[in-house]
């Protein structure tokens, strides 16, 4: 599953962040984004994963492909680890939570309230979310906020994974994952910070 | 869908889900008013319609804010709306959960606390009816509410301004509705125009709902 | 080619209304001086009402505004949802409060003339009731406005509000009838001003009338040139901050 980006312009409110980013991810690679903070990676995150509107330009992707994941966890402190996956699979369509737990090693937490987690077990179930969502494109925010090094190696081999089965990723992240198809994109020569060009109080006038 | 929905109701009972507050509101609400206008029970028989149309709308709204403000603050809306749920199915299931734990437990309440209110027997059966006709009205117009106001910082208040004045016309329909029941009079219009703006409102304020939230993730 | 859609671009709008402003305003002032002097100093008391009656030409310009503001702020608010023409929704921003004042005009007016002739400042008629639910649709409407920080979210969600307003503000107005019918039988204090009235009354009523309607042309063509320089301002503040 191919992710294709051309000639990307991206906005954040009033104001134009990004223009002219161009990328591709053909299946089994992976997209390190670099850039410094406030440089505009959320933005291209939310851009891709269909929350904000392109200013301009095209993302070639076949539809319902991208899972996103936010800065925020978004899970609900009352329910257990287990139902907080439940709930996603259900409502991605999925039925087994199995593999994701595997993968994140929440076995042990399955009955955990998710409000009683620290915040790296809630970062695990976070991104075990990733997994149930089916989804062969994956577009991760910061995943490795809060985890451990053995936390960070299991994501690396969750995303390893992934991408053998024929999936991609487009990751914003300081650290070394370490993956094997991964190629570093720099979004700095794309910054672009002015107010959007459809704004047409931008001009002058009389 | 249905998993929103079974997570939404879980969310609601559990602890600090707020489920039985709004009741306890109405409870309280529907107590207090013969203190306000003595225990006169003619008095009480004639207001007694409007005062729990009133307590159940009132009741509805203290729990309003809810319906989006949660998910939007630790980032499950955004997540959903990266889902296959259709916001619009997402806007009609928060209504319809909304109207479970809520609008429900209102209509099986009303007919005890106008027995307290001294409700004329004739009344109760379009009480319930108009209840249980109104409320879905009053949950998907708190959930178009809900959404317009989701991206602002304390909007709980401004959520009742733009709410309330949309309520107006299930009120006058709901409340009419019982106190002619309770006159012996012709009650069925009222109530068939309750479930005429009921019908209108499910089918159209989600895709409004929906428009909102689109705009507030952007 | 000259389309209606030109003057969607602020600099056209501006240098149009620019334009116009002094017209509209002239005309306001000249029709509401001859419709206002007409009415109060040169038409006879009526039989019944005595003078009470003029302020006739105060209550039901201003109540027919209050209707039209509205009606232009949903017109407006539709040009932006599907055209997204930025001067649309500031246009139906600037409409808002020039609205909500006529509403209150036509309240105030409607209470000073009830006192003398029903004996009472308020009465729940539905014509009443109508204005005082359209005032609240006002307040929610520009307070939505005043919480959203980005103006083009705001533009969104208050057009939305509007549409679905105006679908329940015409529920609203056959709800009104339907529930005073319903409690008390009797006639309905409202007077029927259009059907018994003489012309003696009616060509001042009419030229007020004009006079306010060019006011609120007038005074939305100003507010519409203000907020569209309060976000030129902002514009040039963030191109500024962004270098």
């Amino acid at each position: 599953m191919s992710l294709r980006v051309e000639n990307l312009a991206c906005a954040r409110g009033p104001a134009q962040i990004l223009a002219g980013v161009t990328f591709a991810v053909a299946p089994g690679e992976a997209l390190i984004l670099r850039g410094a903070n406030g440089a505009g990676k959320t933005t291209l995150l939310r851009t891709l994963a269909g929350l904000t509107p392109p200013l301009a330009g095209t993302i070639t992707a076949a539809p319902d492909a991208i899972a996103y994941a936010a800065h925020a966890d978004g899970l609900k402190a009352q329910l257990s680890v287990a139902e907080n996956l439940a709930f996603w699979a259900g409502a991605f369509g999925q039925g087994d939570i199995g593999p994701a737990v595997e993968a994140f090693h929440l076995g042990p937490l399955l009955d955990r309230r998710a409000g009683e987690m620290s915040a790296g077990q809630k970062r695990r179930l976070s991104l075990a979310r990733l997994l149930v969502t089916g989804r062969p494109i994956w577009c991760l925010d910061e995943p490795t906020v809060s985890l451990d090094a053995e936390n960070v190696a299991r994501f690396a081999a969750a995303v390893t994974a992934h991408l053998a089965a024929g999936g991609s990723a487009v990751i914003a992240t300081h650290i070394d994952l370490g993956l094997p198809a991964a190629q570093t994109f720099d979004i700095t020569p794309f910054v672009a910070k002015r107010i959007r060009a459809d704004d047409p109080f931008a001009e002058a006038m009389g | 869908m249905i998993a929103l929905l079974k997570r939404d109701l879980m969310l609601a009972l559990r602890a600090g889900g707020g489920f039985g507050l709004s009741l306890a509101f109405f409870l309280i609400f529907a107590t207090l008013v013969p203190f306000g206008v003595g225990p006169q029970t003619g008095v009480l028989a004639t207001i007694a319609p409007g005062i729990l149309w009133l307590g159940a709308l009132l009741a509805c709204l203290l729990s309003l804010d809810r319906i989006f403000q949660l998910d939007w603050e630790d980032g499950t809306l955004d997540l959903i709306a990266t889902s296959p749920v259709p916001l619009e199915g997402l806007a009609a299931i928060k209504a319809l959960a909304h109207w479970l734990t809520t609008g429900l437990p209102l209509v099986v309440a009303a007919p005890v606390l106008g027995v307290l209110l001294n409700l004329p027997g004739a009344a109760y059966p379009w009480l319930v009816a108009s209840l249980l006709l109104g409320t879905p009205a009053l949950s998907a117009i708190g959930t178009f509410g809900a959404a317009l106001t989701v991206g602002i910082k304390r909007g709980g208040l401004l959520l009742s301004l733009l709410v309330l004045p949309l309520y107006m016309p299930t009120l006058i329909f709901g409340a009419l509705c019982v106190v002619r029941g309770a006159a012996g009079q012709e009650a069925l219009t009222p109530l068939l125009l309750v479930a005429g703006i009921t019908l209108g409102s499910l089918a159209i304020l989600p895709f409004a709902a929906a428009a909102a939230l689109r705009v507030n993730l952007r | 080619m000259n389309s209606i859609w030109e003057y969607a671009n602020p600099r056209k709008f501006m240098a149009t209304s620019a334009f116009l402003l002094p017209w509209t305003a002239g005309l306001a002032a000249l029709c509401l001086v001859t419709g206002l002097v007409w009415g109060f100093f040169f038409t006879p008391d009526d039989f019944r009402q005595g003078s009470t009656v003029k302020i006739i030409y105060i209550h039901v310009p201003s109540a027919i505004m209050a209707v039209n503001a509205w009606l232009m702020m949903l017109v407006a608010s539709l040009i932006w949802v599907i055209r997204r023409h930025h001067v649309s929704a500031l246009a139906a921003k600037a409409a808002a409060p020039v609205g909500m004042v006529f509403t209150v005009i036509a309240l105030a007016t409607g209470a000073l003339w009830g006192q003398p002739m029903w004996g009472t400042w308020w009465e729940w008629d539905p014509r009443l009731t109508s204005f005082l639910i359209l005032f609240l649709f006002y307040l929610g409407y520009m307070a939505l406005w005043e919480a959203i920080e980005n103006p083009d979210s705001a533009a969104d969600l208050t057009s939305v509000l509007c549409l679905v307003g105006s679908v329940f503000a015409v529920i609203s107005r056959y709800a009104l009838l339907f529930w005073n019918q319903g409690l008390h039988q009797g006639a309905t204090l409202s007077l029927d001003k259009e059907q018994n009235i003489s012309n003696v009354f009616w060509y001042p009523l009419v030229i007020a009338l004009c006079g306010f309607g060019f006011l609120f042309l007038a005074l939305v063509l100003y507010r519409t040139q203000t907020e569209i320089r309060a976000r030129r301002l902002k514009a040039l503040i963030a191109q500024e901050r962004m270098g």
